[in-house]
């Protein structure tokens, strides 16, 4: 049911080095990047840039040079226009407590144009995809912070945009509520057919939501490819066991296991529980059931196996090892 | 308008229709109506909330209870008036608002912080200016919202004095008169509080700062000036009175209609600007709302995202 949207070579977002420079700081500096339909990445650390280029796009602040086009709509002279037609879901807190969210998003929804059946309607469609149902009725205020995650990309979908943009949708979020927001996020585009553009500061969660993945630092453009070639360098396995009478050191009689089968593995210096975690890299399907087989032949249990979550400086590491060209080191926090 | 994506007609396949929790997502093809109309929805949508309409039922008291304020005691004018047969109303409709300036004062106080600091302290300000609407359309929304409600509070009265006038059978003509004065007199003033109100609540996201920023300027103005023209009438320096008056709201709204809507001044002594002075309140007055307006634009081009 989804519409057609992802026609071939339609660009979403286009930025021809795009520049935006405060008094002291250089928010972006010469930003080329092209954005097609789909699920779309903005990678950075925090100050990285994000949010100013989200300001831009939406043509609420005029750039220091450069031009961007959102839609095929330039921002710089059809704010409004593109404003129509898009969605944007802040990072930060944006709703009244003391009122429901169904009031609030009939609100929004008429501050987008839609006559006010029509914004009723939609309203109720929105919150039920965005997995809001009885508690739509009562105040915002008593709700989970999962729960507001849901009515703020609700407002951002009421009018049926053709593009949103999520400005770190997953913060604050517990795993399983991270895990839940990625879902819908992947089914904004699928199901709704809607483009979107997500930022994080946290590459892992994007690479497994994201078609294409943009990473920006310090304003410039670091790079731009689709997820798939993240993935193939970057999928991780962080795995964690129990000791035994048997085997007092579970941790090192699974390294050594997997060493005789072949499998090069890392100490998980710096993650928690560090010394009793190991990480390997997995090379496809088949690496999770040698694990899995490795373990249960040593008699041991598993406590952990997931896929470690990369920071965008990860990212950076890599490429300083791959070519050496990066001089420093980039961005350590987040 | 948005409709490049053609009709996506629901997939109806044999047995769906019971399943109608889950009919999948329907895009929106309607109309959008743009920024006029979000404008005017802003428009309603503050106005009610002025009132506590589409609130709280908490929130609904206060406005409502200062609305049964203002109008009683016209009431109670009325009624005296009718069973005296008295030849005219014991008040001038000028001087009701003037009057009632505390109540007044608390109205535009509690709600002007109500309208604009929510927006700013809970940061719902960005979404709206995601949206077609620009930094002036909200601020024109909002300030014309606030200004219609209190036109509305200080309106309400005189029209109970109107009614009340009339079925006591005094003069029609003479009474339509005064009515129209002092419909003019409390838009004008609607105007000026609403924007001084609306200024000072824009500053802080902080509503009780607000509540009593906004009284400590209206109260503190009007004490000051009335203070300062009491001792020039003692001091029998009447030509100073009216000048004093431009200083606060209250006393430059009185100034204007004791100039042009035919109002006894409530000035000391009674001293009010005649023509020559009256242009100049006229253009303070004035000024004062461009004034406001303007601020309030500077401010939120400010918040924005």
């Amino acid at each position: 049911m989804a519409r057609v949207t992802t026609v071939e070579d339609v660009t979403v977002i286009a930025t021809e080095s795009l520049s935006k420079r405060f008094p002291r700081v250089t928010a972006l500096d010469r930003l080329s990047v092209d954005v097609g339909p789909g699920v779309t990445g903005l990678v950075g650390a925090n100050g990285a840039g994000k949010s100013t280029l989200i300001k831009i796009l939406l043509g609420l602040s005029p750039a220091t040079e450069g031009r961007a086009e959102v839609l095929g709509l330039d921002v710089a002279t059809e704010g409004a226009a593109i404003r129509e037609r898009v969605g944007y879901m802040p990072e930060h807190d944006c709703l009244p407590p003391d009122v429901s969210a169904t009031e609030f998003v009939v609100h929004m929804a008429r501050m987008s144009g839609l006559p006010p059946t029509a914004a009723r309607e939609r309203t109720a469609d929105t919150l039920r995809h965005v997995g809001l149902y009885e508690e739509r009725y009562r105040p915002i205020g008593g709700y989970s912070t999962g729960m507001k995650q849901r009515v703020k990309l609700a407002q951002a979908l009421v009018h049926d945009p053709q593009l949103v943009f999520l400005d770190e949708p997953t913060n604050g979020l517990d795993p399983v509520g991270r895990d839940e927001m990625l879902g819908l996020i992947r089914r904004i585009h699928t199901d709704f057919g809607i483009s979107v553009l997500v930022t994080s500061h946290l590459l892992g969660e994007l690479e497994r939501t994201c078609d294409h993945v943009v990473v920006i630092d310090g304003g410039k453009l670091l790079r731009s490819s689709s997820t798939t070639d993240f993935t193939q360098t970057t999928t991780t396995l962080a795995i964690e066991v129990t000791d035994s009478d048997e085997h007092p050191d579970g941790t090192r009689a699974v390294r050594d296991a997997l060493h005789a089968r072949g499998l090069q593995t890392e100490d998980g210096t710096g993650l928690p529980g560090a010394g009793h975690v190991l990480l390997l890299t997995a090379q496809g399907e088949e690496t999770y059931d040698l694990v899995r087989d490795v373990i249960a032949d040593l008699g041991l249990g598993l406590v952990r196996m997931e896929q470690r979550r990369h920071h965008i400086s990860e990212v950076f590491r890599d490429d300083e090892q791959r070519d050496g060209q990066r001089k420093e080191a980039v961005g350590h926090g987040s | 308008m948005a409709v490049e994506q053609p009709m996506s007609a629901p997939v109806t396949r044999p047995g769906d229709q019971t399943r109608i929790h889950n009919i999948g997502y329907r895009t929106y093809d309607g109309p959008r109506l743009g920024r006029a109309y979000a404008r005017r929805s802003l428009y309603s949508q503050s106005l009610r909330g002025a009132y506590g309409l589409g609130r709280s039922v908490k929130s609904k008291v206060l406005p409502m209870l200062l609305f049964v304020v203002m109008c009683v005691p016209a009431a109670i004018m009325v009624a005296v008036a009718v069973a005296t047969k008295a030849k005219d109303l014991p008040v001038d409709y000028t001087r009701y608002a003037i009057i009632m300036q505390g109540v007044i004062s608390l109205y535009v106080a509690s709600q002007a912080p109500q309208s604009v600091s929510r927006d700013l302290r809970f940061k719902t300000v960005p979404l709206y200016f995601s949206r077609p609407i620009e930094t002036a359309d909200y601020v024109r929304a909002k300030y014309a919202a606030l200004a219609s409600a209190m036109f509305v509070l200080t309106a309400a009265p005189l029209l109970v004095l109107y009614v009340g006038a009339l079925l006591a059978k005094l003069d029609f003509a003479d009474q339509t008169k005064g009515f129209a004065q002092g419909l003019v007199s409390v838009a004008l003033l609607s105007l000026l509080f609403a924007g001084i109100g609306l200024v000072i609540a824009a500053v802080t996201p902080r509503r009780g700062f607000g509540i009593a920023a906004v009284i400590a300027v209206l109260v503190i103005s009007y004490g000051a000036v009335s203070t300062l023209q009491a001792i020039a009438d003692a001091q029998n320096n009447t030509g100073a009175i009216p000048w004093i008056g431009l200083f606060s709201p209250v006393t430059l709204i009185d100034g204007v209609q004791t100039a042009f809507l035919g109002a006894t001044s409530a000035a000391p002594g009674a001293v009010g600007p005649g023509t020559g002075e009256g242009v100049v309140y006229v253009l303070v007055l004035l000024g004062l709302i461009a004034v406001a307006y303007g601020l309030l634009l500077r401010r939120y081009k400010k918040v924005g995202l």
